[in-house]
Order: structure tokens, then C-alpha cells, then sequence
């Protein structure tokens, strides 16, 4: 009997110690960006692009690799959901229970939300060559898309599942179609699950760098057509940081905090718009 | 006919957050007999018996007052170790969980938690107490397949000689047949009334037909409140109560 | 109007199911894109050669991905190593034991903590934890290291890798019913007794698949470990030692060395093998879930 309750006191002790390193790493990660990097921020960082020396140090910013990198999260996010939501409005409402087809595909985006970035960086830029482009904001989207968009189908996927069947068969009872069905109740029941969805695959757009460092390859100018090369957030920071002049590796701090702001921004605003869609949900 | 009390339930009250679910219930459990706990749904039939084996406090923003004496000692009092008061009662609720590991596995858990280790011992408890719920027969070749793979009824079998195997001196029911088909059910109740030889039951049921066949003392709830309480003739022939009489005449339920 | 609908459910139902497909099939696509440029070194190389050599030398023609192998194998174990234990620990606190409000607080944190980019990672690693292991831990155990190496790597990743198994094993342990575990309570079980010999293993499948997707996602992070693990193509002695990471060697050469013949066909193999394993994890957990489900539940 002692000795059950010593093992139950010695695994709390433990459970709480791991609790608290967890929580300690992540604000130490937060404060070490915010510490290094704000000093280093100034205005000119978010509204210039880089100037001739920037970076041996002399003066511009880093909006060629803000825009870039909203660009090429946006049109990949944008491309995500026409793929995902089809394909998961597909398996939750069109496939039948137990489904071969839905099994496999399941599977098959288990395996691709674990494939390496670095991965799809290699073949997206195979694709490129296949089709004749070189670096540039098309060849980032197309990796980024592959990237992000089994990611969102698994976040919607996990959502839409949890709808239950009788919501549906009351649907069809009314004498709607499948697709009315799923348009006017399973996406209307999951929008706060697809929302967050949406949010992590931007999310995970924006801050990937493995992905896009031969596909959309850098450039200082802010990018102005698809076929161009555009420079990405991660990049700068990776790029920065790695010239071993002080100046420029506090810009790259100073980068970074710009880049766990727009992660706290969209982390952010997926808690306030779930909180705001659940009103009209069936529990 | 005088009892010998087993559980002295003294004015208890239980609140879900500010909802009352019990309201200064007060009432004595006699000792070795079926007690019957009858009551439309939603009257705190299930809240009496889980305040029984302090179930209750798991739920987040329950509070509890008044005490429940079982053998005299009021198991409420801070000083109790809250596992010796379950182990005094077994526990079978309405739909059988069976835990996630073999039938064999599932009989001895109750032991093997409380200290015991010998093979030996533990073989002749899961064999005795297999037959004591009458399941040794259907599975004395397939002791370790999973227990899931059982029948609902013989799940629930299971559980009860689970729940034997830590030797309470209460069974706990929580409608227990009533995800079972009727002869499970039947074989169910069956050992109820064998077993009262040795054990102390109290059953919750909305069945007042299985209640009738049960009961040998009811206690009637509605609402929260306790409206009547007694020996099972006198309020099934006789209720002292006009709501008693129309519970079960069925003009309300 | 009814014929109009109903034709418009079977467009879509097509359509749909078509992208489906496209994307059921899109592993195979991107394997055999990889091989097919892979193929070129393949035809000149035995397999087992490449794989299990120690040579690397490019401009000599010597390709030979053992180091990098070891190198990744290496950081990833370090980083379970870690991260299991820590992982389900919190999970299992955040789920059985925390109040709600601690529950509630968390949550939000911990998603945060998954949202994080691995360069964010990666300079937090270069600045915190590559000084850590040069100053302080590898002299105080006595031996030197320049801090980027394998311990390093391994830490930063293990922290990448929490948030991904936590999610998972809490989501889990939610699905299971409070019935169980009152059944265990009932008969007299202390709490961490009901957890360890009843949640925890009616838990157990969810636990693999989490694990497998942390393991996979250490497995294939590139950034954070470009910038930590050294990047030396020797195998590590110690976890002291650099390591040089598969994904890595990808990132730090594609693109560039495109003039040495072969490099390029070398540098899609070694992401065809990455995307082989990852494969492999899938289908090894999915063996395993099969296993577990039918000897317990």
C-alpha cells in the first residue's frame, strides 16, 4: 500500500517536472527572440528592402522577404484548401464506412505529412526542371503547396470525422443531395476545425525554409511576377545569420522576431476565430 | 423483522455545481439484503449509490455534504483511504467496461492491485470467482483472449466477478442489466439473489418489474429527494405515499 | 430542377474523386520522380556501396551516404530519447491530473510551441543550447566539444517533436471512456495504478502513432539541424561530436554542386531514401497498431 503511494507521488513529481521544463523551453525560445532580437528591430527593417551592402551591414530592411514569404504562404494556402477540402469533403461524405479508398488515402497523407520538407524542396525543383522554369515564387508555391496541403487535410480530415452520422442521414432525410449535404452541413459544422486548419498550414508555410531554398531561391527585390525569384522570411533569417559580420546576425535576430510575430498573429487569431464559429454548431 | 444496518446514509446532499442532485437524503441500508433503489430518471438514484464508493468526486465541481457510515465509519471522514472504501464494494455499471486486457487478467487486476503476486493464489481466485458469476464454464479454455471478444451479457459477468475478486461486502448495481438481453439479464439477476447470502446488494433500476423481483427493502427517490423508504412489500402493496403509489401504479414515471 | 441537382452531385462526386486519387497517389509520384533522377548514380553504383561506404568524396566520384546515415540515425534517437519519456509524462499530467484551468492555459501554449518555424528553433539552438554544451556541460563531463554536435541537434529537435506527441496522446487519452477508468477506481485502484495499468495501455496504439509521427518529424527537419549538428562528414564518436544529417547535406549542397557529375542524381537519392524510411515508419506503425488491437482490445 506505501509503496503504491510513494510510486504515485514519485510519477506526479515527475509529470509535473516534464510539464514545466516544456512550458520553460518554449518561453526561453520566446524570450531569447524577443531579448535578441527586439533591440535590433527599427523601422526600416519592415519597410525597406535590402540596399547595396546590406549585408555587410549597411542600411535597408528585409520587406523583399516579408512580402515573398506573405505571397507565397497565401497562394499555397489559397491552393491547399482547393485541394484539401474536396478531397476530405470526398472521404467524409461520398466514401462509404470503412472504405478501401478511405483507408489508403488516410494512409497515404499520414506518409506525406512525414515526408521532409527538404523532400518536397527536391521535388519541386525536379518538377521545375521538368517544366523548364528556374527559381522562382511559382517553383516555391508548388513545393509549399505539396508541403502544406496534407497537413490541412489531415487537421480537416480529424474535424469532419468527428461530425456525427445521424446529422447527416438528417440531411438526406430533408431529400438533400450529397453535395448539398456537404456544402450546407459538414462544412458549416467543421468551419472552426477548417479555420484552424487553414491558419496551421499557413502557419507552417510561412516558416518553412527547406522547401524553398532551391525552389523559390532569394532576390532583394520585393518579387513582382510569378517566374521570378522571390526571397523568404527563414531564408533571410538562415542567410543572415550566417555571415559572420555582428550587424547583419542582429538583423537576422531581428528577423526572426518578425517571424515568431506572424506565427503569434495566426497562433492568435486560431484561438479568437474558433471561439467566434462554434455559436451555430450542434454539440 | 429488524435489520442489521450496513450503510447509514445521514443527511446527504450533493450538489453538480449549484444544481442540487441529492437533497438531505437520510436512510439506513440493511445488511445482507437486496435494496432497490427506484425512481424516475434524472431523481439521483445513480448519484446515491456512486456517493456510496466516493465515485462522485471525480466530477469536476461536485460538492457533498452529510455522511455515509458504512460499518460505522463515515467514509467521508478525511482520515479514510478512499481505495479500502472501494474495495469494500464492486461496482457494476450499466453498460460492462471491461478492461483492455485478457479475461483472465481482467479477475485478477483487483487482486494484483491490492498486493497479491502468487500464481498459484491468483488461479484458484479467478477460477473460483469465474464460477461464482457463473462464467467459468463458457470461458475456462480461452482465459487469455481479450475480453472484449466476450458477449455483452458475459462481459458483464465478467465484471461482476471482477468486482468479487477484490472480496467486497457490498455489490454495487448501477442498472446493471440494462444493456443486456433478457436472459442475460435473467442469469444477472439470478446470482443477485444467490449472492445475497454473503453480500450486502443495492441495485439501481428503472425496471420496476426487475425491482419486484429483486427487492427485499426499497428506497424511493424523486427529484433529489428521498420520498419513501422500506421494506420491499410494504411499499410495493402498501406505500404510505400517494406520489409512491402512483410511481407504481405508473401514472407518473 | 431535381435531374440539375443530381447531375451537379455526380460532377462533383467526380471530380472529387479524382483529387482523391491525384492525392492518394502523390507519394508514389514523388518517389518515382526522386528515383527517376536518382537513377542516373543507381546504374553506376551498387546499392549496398552507397549506402555503407564512409567515402565521401564528390569530385572523385565517391558517394558514400554511411556517415549521414549515422549522422541522422544518431540526432533522431537522441531526440526520442528525450522527447518520449517527457512527452507522454506531460501528456499524461495535462489529461489525468491537471485542472481543467491548467488544461485550458496549456493548450493554447503548446500549439504555439508546434507552430514554431525550425529556423526560430535553430537560432534559439545556435544561441542557447550550442554555448550550453561547449561551456558548461561538455567540460564539466570532462571532454570538448565545439557544442554543434549531435547532443545539440538532438535537444533542439526533441523540443520540436513535444508538441507533436503530446497533441496526439492527449486527443487519445481524451477518447477514452471515464467509465474505464471508474471501473478500475471501483475496485480500489489508486489513480496512477488505474493510469499505468489501464489508460496507459488501453492507450497504447495512440501512443505508437504518436511516437512514429515524432519520430518521423525529427527524422526529417532540416533547418533547425543544418544549423545545429556541425555538419562534418565523419561519423560521430560521441554525442559530443558533429554530425552531418542527410537533410542536411541536402540543403547545404543542392543547387550548388550541380557541376560535379553525379552529385545532383547522389543528392535525390538521399531524399528518395528519406522518403523510403518514412514510408517504412508508416507501415511498421500500422503493423503494429494491428498487433496491439487485436491482443488487448
Amino acid at each position: 500500500m506505501n509503496r503504491a503511494r510513494i510510486e504515485e507521488n514519485l510519477f506526479k513529481g515527475l509529470m509535473l517536472i516534464s510539464t514545466v521544463t516544456i512550458l520553460t523551453c518554449l518561453l526561453l525560445i520566446l524570450g531569447t527572440i524577443i531579448v535578441k532580437g527586439l533591440p535590433a528591430m527599427n523601422w526600416a527593417m519592415v519597410s525597406q528592402i535590402p540596399k547595396g551592402g546590406f549585408y555587410l551591414g549597411k542600411e535597408g530592411g528585409i520587406l523583399n522577404a516579408i512580402l515573398g514569404s506573405l505571397y507565397l504562404a497565401t497562394i499555397s494556402t489559397v491552393l491547399s484548401i482547393l485541394i484539401s477540402l474536396p478531397v476530405v469533403l470526398y472521404l467524409n461524405v461520398y466514401a462509404k464506412k470503412g472504405s478501401r479508398l478511405a483507408y489508403f488515402s488516410r494512409f497515404s497523407f499520414d506518409v506525406l505529412w512525414g515526408i521532409p520538407s527538404i523532400v518536397y524542396g527536391a521535388f519541386g525543383f525536379t518538377i521545375m526542371l521538368y517544366l523548364g522554369l528556374r527559381a522562382s515564387l511559382l517553383g516555391g508555391i508548388i513545393a509549399v503547396t505539396f508541403l502544406i496541403f496534407p497537413i490541412m487535410s489531415r487537421a480537416i480530415d480529424e474535424v469532419m470525422r468527428m461530425i456525427p452520422a445521424e446529422l447527416l442521414e438528417a440531411s438526406y432525410a430533408l431529400g438533400a443531395t450529397r453535395l448539398e449535404t456537404a456544402f450546407k452541413i459538414v462544412i458549416r459544422q467543421s468551419l472552426p476545425g477548417i479555420l484552424t486548419a487553414v491558419l496551421i498550414a499557413f502557419g507552417r508555410g510561412i516558416g518553412d525554409a527547406a522547401s524553398v531554398i532551391f525552389t523559390a531561391g532569394f532576390t532583394d527585390y520585393i518579387p513582382y511576377s510569378l517566374f521570378r525569384p522571390a526571397a523568404t522570411l527563414p531564408l533571410a533569417i538562415f542567410f543572415q545569420l550566417n555571415t559572420p559580420i555582428p550587424e547583419v546576425q542582429e538583423r537576422a535576430y531581428a528577423s526572426a522576431f518578425i517571424l515568431t510575430l506572424i506565427i503569434l498573429l495566426v497562433s492568435l487569431s486560431c484561438r479568437f476565430l474558433t471561439k467566434r464559429f462554434t455559436k451555430h454548431l450542434i454539440k | 423483522m429488524e435489520l442489521k444496518t450496513h450503510i447509514s446514509v445521514n443527511n446527504l446532499s450533493v450538489f453538480y455545481g449549484n444544481e442540487p442532485a441529492l437533497k438531505n437524503v437520510t436512510v439506513d441500508i440493511p445488511d445482507k439484503k437486496i435494496t432497490v433503489i427506484i425512481g424516475p430518471s434524472g431523481c439521483g438514484k445513480t448519484t446515491l449509490l456512486k456517493s456510496f464508493n466516493r465515485m462522485l468526486e471525480a466530477v469536476e465541481g461536485i460538492k457533498i455534504s452529510g455522511a455515509v457510515l458504512v460499518d460505522g465509519e463515515n467514509i467521508f471522514d478525511p482520515g479514510i483511504e478512499i481505495t479500502g472504501v472501494r474495495k469494500k464494494m464492486g461496482l457494476l455499471s450499466q453498460r460492462p467496461y471491461p478492461l483492455p486486457m485478457s479475461i483472465y487478467d481482467n479477475v485478477a487486476y483487483g487482486p494484483r492491485i491490492h498486493g497479491l503476486k502468487k500464481k498459484k493464489e491468483l488461479d484458484r481466485i479467478v477460477e473460483h470467482y469465474l464460477k461464482e458469476s457463473s462464467l467459468w464454464e463458457e470461458v475456462k479454455d480461452r482465459l487469455y483472449t481479450p475480453a472484449s471478444k466476450l458477449s455483452i451479457g458475459q462481459q458483464q459477468r465478467l465484471c461482476l466477478a471482477r468486482g468479487l475478486a477484490v472480496e467486497p461486502e457490498i455489490i454495487l448495481g448501477d442498472e446493471p442489466t440494462s444493456a443486456l438481453d433478457p436472459k442475460s439479464s435473467q442469469r444477472i439477476e439470478a446470482r443477485f439473489l444467490e449472492l445475497k447470502k454473503d453480500y450486502t446488494i443495492v441495485v439501481v433500476t428503472h425496471i420496476l418489474r426487475q425491482a419486484r423481483r429483486l427487492a427485499d427493502y426499497v428506497i424511493f427517490l424523486y427529484l433529489g429527494e428521498l420520498i419513501e423508504h422500506g421494506p420491499a412489500n410494504q411499499i410495493f402493496d402498501n406505500p404510505k405515499q400517494e406520489m409512491t403509489r402512483e410511481y407504481i401504479q405508473g401514472v407518473i414515471s | 430542377m431535381n435531374k440539375k441537382r443530381l447531375l451537379k452531385d455526380k460532377i462533383a462526386a467526380k471530380f472529387m474523386l479524382g483529387l482523391v486519387i491525384f492525392s492518394g497517389l502523390l507519394v508514389f509520384l514523388i518517389a518515382f520522380g526522386l528515383y527517376y533522377r536518382a537513377k542516373p548514380i543507381l546504374d553506376i553504383k551498387p546499392l549496398g556501396q552507397l549506402l555503407f561506404s564512409s567515402s565521401w568524396r564528390p569530385l572523385r566520384g565517391d558517394f558514400g551516404f554511411f556517415p549521414f546515415i549515422i549522422g541522422t540515425f544518431w540526432v533522431t534517437a537522441v531526440a526520442i530519447f528525450i522527447a518520449v519519456p517527457f512527452s507522454l509524462l506531460t501528456a499524461v499530467y495535462l489529461s489525468e491530473y491537471a485542472h481543467k484551468l491548467v488544461r485550458e492555459l496549456t493548450a493554447p501554449l503548446i500549439d504555439l510551441l508546434a507552430g514554431i518555424p525550425s529556423v526560430i528553433y535553430g537560432i534559439w539552438g545556435v544561441l542557447v543550447v550550442v554555448p550550453l554544451i561547449k561551456n558548461h556541460l561538455a567540460p564539466f563531463l570532462g571532454t570538448f566539444s565545439t557544442g554543434y554536435s549531435v547532443l545539440s541537434a538532438g535537444i533542439v529537435l526533441a523540443i520540436m517533436v513535444f508538441p507533436v506527441i503530446i497533441h496526439v496522446v492527449i486527443e487519445v487519452l481524451r477518447s477514452i471512456p471515464n467509465e474505464l477508468r471508474d471501473a478500475s477506481l471501483a475496485l480500489g485502484a489508486t489513480k496512477w495504478q488505474t493510469v499505468k495499468h489501464v489508460v496507459l495501455l488501453k492507450a497504447l496504439p495512440g501512443i505508437v502513432a504518436a511516437v512514429v509521427l515524432g519520430v518521423s518529424r525529427a527524422f526529417g527537419e532540416t533547418m533547425a539541424v543544418l544549423m545545429i549538428a556541425g555538419n562534418v562528414a565523419k561519423l560521430p564518436g560521441s554525442v559530443f561530436d558533429p554530425a552531418y544529417p542527410l537533410p542536411a547535406l541536402i540543403a547545404n549542397n543542392y543547387g550548388e554542386m550541380l557541376s560535379v557529375p553525379l552529385y545532383d542524381s547522389a543528392l535525390l537519392l538521399a531524399s528518395l531514401i528519406l522518403l523510403v524510411v518514412v514510408l517504412g515508419f508508416n507501415v511498421l506503425s500500422r503493423i503494429i497498431l494491428i498487433r496491439i488491437e487485436r491482443r488487448i482490445q
